[in-house]
């Protein structure tokens, strides 16, 4: 083979080829690649982050749930504990009542009682002195009997 | 595929055409040959690839890529998977280089596939008598990488290994050193051999090809006109499209071995004990 000028040439052309390609096609388009490269990977790692994210939430959601399934139940309770409270206080203070009502009325029937005895006593007594009266209109003299009459009277 | 030769059914005309077809368009003589064809093809080869190459780098998305930058991509990675399985280390030259060498040899291989006769047809109409089509088959492109290959290598020893660790790798390489003399001849004979190698693989394999399209080509022209006619050109056509097909497979495979060879070559000698 002869060394020719075209055999400098083609080295020459050769450097300046590479050099081209690294300038201005694989420089630029091995950076996007790698830019894609690390955006997939960062992706991922986000999804992965993502996902241990969720867990916790939902841990962090059941136990939140559980507390206050647990309050409602202790606010349940309490809330029927007090109804029956309430149940018996009001049973209570009508017995009481009903009580206080019923002694009222006893009080107050003895008093009319008493009032219509007084009164039945007074008219006997007067019914008694005048039928006596009538009977005994000319013997007995009303003044000298009187002390008789009211003791009878009273003995009603 | 191919056009009948112009003229002639005598061997001399055989021979004449086949030389005709392997004759760079040159100027000057000696040292001072340009082969026009070969600088000419080669470089618009050049410029082709960096300017594709280029627009897909600058309409290039971060994003989901599209088809031909997709393309474009995997060739690269394709690349960069070969630099880094038989690349020790790490240097940013040689992931460039090897693309360029496997596209570009691609590239100039690839105008194997072109019909011998129809650029030198088009070329006579303007006057160019002489043109050697496929760049590679011009032992001065092949020999001109390898030898950039060889004087990076030699680079690369030289700073890998520091001058005196290069010395001592041809004074006590394979044998020892008891057989110092052996040493030096052996080790220069294999630092010489890898260039050579390359380049006259590459050249030989598709000069190789370029001879069997011609003769291929020869095969209905060397039939007289008439009932001969009949036989040997769909025989022409068949031979013709089987060397194609299985010329596809082999251009790509010397433009990948050519790459594969220059990033081993550049390993080793980026390697610090040899």
């Amino acid at each position: 083979m002869n060394i020719t000028v075209t055999l400098i040439a083609q080295m020459i052309a050769f450097g300046l080829l590479i050099w081209f390609v690294n300038k201005v096609m694989w420089g630029p388009l091995s950076g996007i690649m790698e830019a894609r490269q690390k955006r997939i990977a960062d992706g991922l790692a986000a999804a992965e982050k993502g996902k241990h994210e969720e867990e916790r939430a939902k841990k962090k959601a059941m136990v939140v749930l559980k507390e206050a399934k647990d309050q409602a139940s202790d606010i349940v309770a309490q809330g029927q504990k007090r109804a029956s409270e309430i149940v018996e206080e009001a049973k209570d203070t009508a017995r009481v009542e009903g009580e206080r009502i019923v002694t009222a009325a006893n009080a107050e029937i003895e008093r009319e009682i008493n009032q219509a005895r007084e009164a039945l006593r007074a008219q006997v007594a007067s019914i008694a002195v005048a039928g006596a009266e009538k009977v005994l209109r000319r013997e007995i003299d009303a003044k000298s009997h009187d002390a008789l009459l009211n003791e009878l009277a009273a003995e009603i | 595929m191919s056009q009948t030769p112009a003229e002639g059914s005598s061997g001399g005309g055989t021979v004449e055409y086949i030389q005709h077809h392997l004759t760079n368009a040159h100027v000057g003589e000696g040292f001072m040959t340009w082969n026009i064809d070969s600088i000419v093809i080669s470089v618009l080869l050049g410029i082709l690839f960096v300017t594709v190459g280029a627009r897909v780098a600058k309409n290039a998305t971060e994003g989901v890529p599209g088809g031909f930058q997709n393309f474009v991509e995997s060739i690269l990675e394709f690349v960069q998977t070969q630099v880094k399985d038989s690349f020790p280390g790490h240097h940013p030259l040689i992931a460039p280089m090897a693309l360029t060498i496997f596209v570009w040899v691609w590239l100039m291989n690839f105008m194997d596939l072109i019909p011998v006769d129809l650029l030198p047809l088009i070329g006579g109409w303007f006057g160019i008598h002489y043109l050697k089509v496929v760049p590679t088959t011009d032992l001065s492109v092949p020999m001109a990488m390898a030898l950039v290959v060889f004087m990076l290598s030699l680079y690369f020893n030289l700073k890998v290994k520091g001058p005196m660790g290069y010395l001592k790798m041809f004074l006590f390489h394979p044998f020892g050193k008891m057989a110092m003399p052996a040493n030096i001849l052996m080790t220069a004979i294999e630092e010489l051999a890898k260039p050579l190698s390359l380049g006259l693989r590459l050249f030989g394999n598709m000069f190789a090809g370029e001879l069997v399209f011609l003769l291929i080509a020869l095969l209905a022209g060397a039939a007289t006109l008439g009932a001969g006619m009949l036989i040997w050109f769909p025989l022409q056509v068949v031979l013709d499209l089987g060397w194609l097909l299985f010329h596809i497979l082999v251009i790509t495979l010397q433009a990948f071995i050519f790459m594969v060879l220059t990033i081993v070559y550049l390993g080793m000698a980026h390697t610090a004990d040899h």
